[in-house]
């Protein structure tokens, strides 16, 4: 398998990225990890014209606890998300799910900030930011605007970027209060994309109570999606087994799955109830702990 | 050389020379760990040129045009090549390993996709495959067929006009066993027990996809031709007829293989393009296959649906078997089987069971599908059969309330009952199918498993343990019943000792893995006394090897390895005469110790085996012929007949359908073990591709004939990770008819293992009533099977 | 373009196309020991030590090597002795066809710089982007211990 051809060039600043962006126009992409981009040209399902290389920009590749959120730069592995402490620390979601994304040679390469603009419906990262209501930072050579993960969304493969914007960082609140969270990813094998997934956070407030709540699905709709509904049950409310079923019950309708080679419809809605359940349930043991 | 401190326990020679029964460390391996292995993609020749192949998109159509002209400006594309231009040299269709024939590139219909449609030949790999973005083809759609059911249906479009007495798209017919004894065995039945399942469509997928690097020399004639083959030998015949080349000009080199499992041992569309491109360019011409052109168009296997019922009495034994067969070929019947068995020896389907009736029917339809029908990691279709009996005889252990263990032992063969007449036709060699059962049942600890199954189910979790005793048949095969195109089924070996007592041994089969250059030499040590470390062994290369019809369907060990004995024993007689001579002794006063010949009652008085060599070339016996070498062709006077039983123990997420492994304990007994090191890794390998089969691999497609598993983020095989932990222990049964007592192990866990894992899941859901659940066993299908099963 | 890499050990200098694969650029150095299994970043036969981190080439072009150290198999022996990790594979039985080996060397010989001393369950879970198709991973498994016993001796 070989890609098409096109022209390349690897800046060493983020202006220069930018400037480069700008001049190329619409037929020029980003290469930041290339895990999904690379395998994308090979088949030919992607040929751009023209790539820039954001790798050998230095500066990029952190992971900082910044006053209220954690701050994760464009050059962040997945490798780096799962050996962070400063996650380990701040978000049980976020840890619970790095090292269920792709492979261990791939979590190598691939980026956060790359999967989150990727926005593959199937992809992991955008359900753990819609959960813990992250914001995306884009910038271009005209400024700097912070997305808020909701909006960057917006359909199978496509985000909120302009022409000439990158994802320069993500940003990931820290909790107000104890929380927890989980990923739960049904796969066929290591190295998959979720036949689907549900990450779930909750915050609890000082008399126990549920004061936030998040909870998103992955790969049950043409989009990462946020249950609604189900968060809106839990938030205010003390929890109890039911409570968290009928959360369940409620992020299940929020899913929207296809019958595919991987499974009926029913029975992925069925993994959604189960998983919200189960998530929420560690979850709350964290919060609680 | 080292061995290991397991060794058996029956040894003939010491580990310096390391025959039989010794954990030889591989000698192929030195190259292997130092990446210096050469496989075909690695062959680089002067002027070397790359091919692509632009396949079809879609599964049935009719080729309107073809428009080449803008691939053929490209700059660096050096010619394209359509069916044609094929035509014109008689070499659009070629023969399929079942006398049919397939289309080489398409010049009528396409009739699956992924079919080879034209091929572009450039300087440069990126170049050719750029160039096939710009061949424009019209296709005028037909309707896809994707199963035997809508193939065989009244009115169903003909795939296969382009033959002329074909007016419907059955493929074969094929029967075995007595139907009127059988039918009256099922009359008497007290309980009759059905069970009707599809083995999905699989691919055996070997790391390293198909290849060839063509070299025809337009000056000489010669054609040399690297190809990732299991069968050179008889590649290079199939080459010659195909081609219409003179035999003597054509060279084979199969070098390293990355895994074959059946999926080298057909001649493809690729592998005859890139021999007639190099042939009309004068260039070497390489071609190697992305890992989608492999799976979407190479070498499928199994895709039987099955029907098969038991006839039972009261007491629990079985009276007769019947089954039926619908097998999906794809668009070209190319199974690689022996002639005469049309659903392979899928008749071996009695299993490990002793009852007097079975009849076997199979169809096979042709269906808008790849062609391939190979014997993946299986004796010609042995895997069905196995499946479809230990699935069975499970299902009939509930219905009438036996324990699916105490129920098998009931109705094996005994020991004593070998050699065994089976109804289908096969002849038994030996096994102690009980003992291999017991033994695996005691390391599971089997009695307190299903106590704790109790406690489990009353505690709502859902434990399963299943099993397979499986028998195979392999070693194919003795020449009256087994020939490939006419070919007949033996193996070859030419042994020569060179004047320093080391030694060469050629062969006709082709290892992929399996670690021949050390088993091989092994057998040789055992019977000549020289250290395995000493002996070379050579195959994979037409021009310098005797000639044999491959590596598969477990032939290796049974056919060439007994050829190998038997050629060193030869000459070892021929030994013991030179040593006569130089011991000035009578041959029939010698004793033969490994390695070396004494004189009766006399241990002081002895020449080595490295003397006599030395001997055969400087100091022959005047009535002697000099030398000491020798070719044997062994013609085997049956198959061979590994058996064992496998348990594995399962727990099931009653919510999602998710289920794991817990245990998984394998009993093999292929015979003496030439190398128990590597006995065990061909077990092991074979029963993660078992497990593969029974969670998550398999090869699916849309109403539209698109292949779904076209790669690996579809077509999965497992990882380290989700592979089962194995526990392996063993049973020795030698066969009586193979000179060294061995029979082969290659696909005994692939053959076996996959009715365990199923019959696992279904056990921890059987109190529930669920029987079967198709394979692969995915989530969703087991979640759907307890749902159904409660709601009913 | 023109590239600057160290490839065991070697400095070298090539032009490349933009889109040249670097598991093609590796390849047509001669060093064939780096194997090509899959299209799909599935199967890790072609992982390379990038700066000592297993990467798998066939996702990620050439220039982007530009000056990083590359190790390959062939680059692995060292001081014309195998590693031990050579060893390993060779004495546990951790190949057959020896395909996907180089690969699995590699990333296995990465794991054992950072913990020398892998449980099971740590080296299933280190290797599980390399498939292998002939053992069924057992005596890998047991080949990687083996090689961080080798190590610790020394």
């Amino acid at each position: 398998m070989f890609p098409p051809a096109f022209e390349y060039s690897a800046p060493t600043s983020v202006e220069e990225v930018l400037a480069t962006l700008a001049a190329e126009g619409d037929g020029a992409r980003v290469l930041a990890g290339g895990q999904s981009l690379i395998p994308m040209m090979k088949l030919r399902l992607a040929s751009p014209a023209y790539l820039v290389d954001i790798n050998n920009v230095s500066g990029l590749d952190y992971i900082e606890d910044v006053n209220g959120h954690v701050a994760i730069g464009a050059l962040a592995r997945h490798r780096d998300i799962v050996n962070s402490d400063v996650i380990a620390s701040t978000n049980h979601a976020m840890a619970s799910a790095a090292p269920w994304v792709a492979d261990p040679i791939v979590r190598n390469r691939g980026t956060l900030c790359g999967s989150v603009a990727h926005c593959d419906p199937e992809g992991d990262w955008n359900s753990v930011m819609l959960a813990a209501r992250a914001q995306v930072v884009a910038q271009s050579s005209t400024g700097e605007r912070v997305i808020p993960i909701d909006d960057f969304i917006v359909d199978f493969f496509t985000n909120s970027l302009q022409p000439g914007e990158i994802v320069k960082e993500v940003r990931v609140p820290k909790y107000s209060g104890s929380g927890g969270g989980a990923y739960l990813k049904l796969e066929r094998k290591i190295g998959d994309y979720a036949t689907v997934a549900v990450a779930s956070q909750i915050e609890l407030d000082g008399d126990g109570k549920i004061a936030k709540a998040g909870i998103a699905l992955t790969a049950v709709n043409n989009k990462n999606t946020r249950a609604s509904a189900a968060e809106d049950a839990l938030v205010g409310e003390t929890p109890s087994d039911e409570l968290f079923r009928e959360a369940g019950d409620l992020a299940s309708q929020a899913a929207n799955p296809e019958t595919n080679v991987r499974g009926t419809a029913d029975w992925k809605r069925e993994v959604v109830r189960v998983y919200t359940r189960r998530g929420l349930e560690t979850a709350l043991a964290q919060a609680q702990g | 050389m080292t061995t290991t401190a397991d060794q058996s326990p029956h040894l003939h020679t010491p580990p310096e020379i390391g025959g039989v029964g010794h954990s030889v460390r591989r000698h192929e391996d030195d190259r292997f760990i130092q990446g210096a292995g050469n496989y075909v993609d690695d062959v680089e020749l002067p002027g070397m040129l790359h091919m692509a192949i632009l396949r079809s998109p879609v599964a049935h159509a009719k080729i309107l045009s073809i428009d080449t002209s803008e691939a053929a400006a490209v700059d660096g594309v050096v010619a394209v090549v359509t069916g044609e231009l094929m035509a014109e040299h008689n070499l659009a269709w070629m023969p399929t390993l079942s006398g049919d024939t397939q289309a080489v590139l398409a010049t009528d219909k396409v009739r699956f996709q992924g079919q080879e449609v034209a091929a572009v030949v450039a300087t440069d790999p990126y170049v050719a495959r750029d160039a096939l973005g710009l061949i424009f083809v019209d296709y005028e759609e037909l309707p896809a067929i994707t199963s035997p059911q809508q193939s065989l249906a009244e009115g169903a479009v003909l795939i296969r006009d382009d033959k002329e007495d074909q007016t419907d798209n059955l493929a074969y017919e094929w029967e075995s066993g007595d139907k009127a004894v059988t039918d009256q065995a099922f009359a008497e039945a007290a309980k009759i027990v059905t069970l009707e399942t599809h083995y999905p469509r699989s691919h055996p997928s070997p790391l390293e996809t198909c290849g060839a690097v063509a070299d025809v020399n337009p000056a000489s004639g010669q054609v040399t031709i690297y190809m990732t083959s299991q069968a050179p030998h008889a590649h290079r015949t199939v080459f010659a007829l195909v081609a219409g080349l003179p035999e003597q000009n054509i060279r084979i080199i199969s070098p390293d293989i990355g895994g074959g499992f059946g999926n080298k041992v057909p001649v493809y569309p690729g592998y005859v393009i890139a021999t007639a491109a190099s042939l009309l360019i004068g260039k070497p011409v390489k071609w190697v296959e992305s890992r989608t052109e492999n799976l979407i168009s190479t070498g499928f296997a199994r895709d039987y649906h099955m029907k098969g019922e038991l006839a039972l009495n009261n007491e629990g034994r079985i009276l007769g078997l019947r089954t039926e067969i619908w097998s999906d070929q794809g668009a070209f019947f190319a199974d690689a089987q022996p002639t005469k068995f049309k659903a392979g020896l899928f008749h071996i389907v009695t299993g490990s069971y002793d009852y007097p009736a079975a009849h076997v029917v199979a169809r096979g339809a042709y269906t808008n599908k790849a062609p391939g029908g190979v014997a993946y990691r299986c004796s010609f279709r042995v895997t069905e059969a196995s499946y479809m009996i230990e699935r069975l005889v499970q299902n009939a252990a509930y219905e009438i309330g036996m324990d699916p263990a105490e129920f098998r032992a009931l109705n094996f063969i005994k020991p004593e009952q070998f050699p065994y007449h089976s109804p289908t036709g096969f002849v038994y060699d030996s096994g102690d199918y009980e003992g291999a059962m017991r033994k695996a049942l005691g390391i599971v600890d089997y009695e307190s498993l299903r106590k704790e199954q109790v406690t489990a189910r009353a505690e709502g979790r859902l434990l399963g343990i299943g099993m397979a005793s499986f028998t195979e048949v392999v070693g194919a095969g003795n020449s009256q019943e087994y020939d490939i195109l006419g070919l007949k089924m033996f193996d070859s070996a030419e042994l020569r000792v060179h004047p320093t007592g080391k030694a060469i041994l050629k062969l006709g089969v082709k290892s992929q893995g399996q670690g021949h250059e050390t088993t091989f030499a092994q057998i040789v040590a055992e019977e000549l006394g020289i250290p395995a470390g000493d002996i070379k062994v050579l195959e994979g290369d037409t021009d310098n090897t005797p000639y044999g019809l491959g590596t598969y369907a477990s032939r290796s060990t049974p056919v060439a390895g007994a050829a190998t004995a038997i050629i060193s024993r030869t000459l070892r007689e021929k030994a013991r005469k030179i040593a006569a001579h130089l011991l000035e002794a009578s041959a029939a006063d010698l004793d033969w110790e490994p390695g070396k010949f004494f004189v009766k009652g006399s241990p002081d008085q002895s020449v080595t085996i490295q003397d006599v060599a030395f001997a055969a070339y400087t100091n022959p016996p005047p009535e002697e012929e000099p030398g000491l070498e020798g070719v044997h062709y062994y013609d085997p006077p049956n198959m061979t007949y590994p058996f064992g039983t496998y348990v594995v123990v399962v727990e099931v997420d009653a919510e999602t359908g998710e289920w794991k492994v817990d245990r998984m304990i394998a009993v093999d007994d292929c015979g003496v073990r030439i190398n128990p090191m590597i006995v065990d890794g061909q077990i092991m390998g074979g029963l993660t591709e078992g497990f593969a089969a029974a969670t998550n691999q398999f090869i699916t497609f849309d109403d539209d004939g698109n292949c779904i598993g076209s790669s690996f983020m579809d077509y999965l095989v497992p990882t380290a990770w989700e592979t089962p932990r194995f526990e392996l222990d063993e049973t020795v049964t030698p066969s009586p008819h193979h000179p060294i007592g061995a029979k082969g192990v290659g696909e005994s866990a692939t053959v076996g293992s996959p009715a365990a894992y199923v019959n696992a899941v279904i056990d921890a859901l059987a109190h529930l009533g669920v029987r079967n659940i198709d394979m692969p066993l995915l989530p969703d299908r087991v979640w759907s099977a307890i749902q159904d099963a409660e709601g009913g | 373009m023109e590239i600057n890499v160290t490839l065991n050990g070697t400095q070298r200098t090539d032009d490349v196309e933009p889109r040249q694969l670097l598991v093609d650029y590796i390849r047509g150095t001669g060093n064939t020991g780096t194997h090509i299994g899959c299209d799909t970043t599935s199967c890790g036969a072609c992982t390379v030590l990038v700066d000592g981190t297993p990467m798998k080439t066939c996702t990620m072009f050439a220039v982007q090597a530009t000056g990083k150290s590359l190790t390959t198999v062939e680059g692995l022996k060292q001081n014309g002795a195998l590693h031990p990790i050579q060893a390993a594979f060779k004495e546990k039985h951790g190949l057959q066809c020896g395909f996907c080996t180089p690969g699995m060397m590699l990333t296995s010989a990465a794991l054992l710089e950072e913990n020398p001393d892998p449980s099971e369950d740590d080296v299933r879970w280190a290797i599980s982007g390399n498939l292998c198709r002939c053992t069924g991973y057992v005596n890998i498994v047991k080949a990687v211990q083996h090689a961080g016993e080798l190590i610790r001796e020394n």
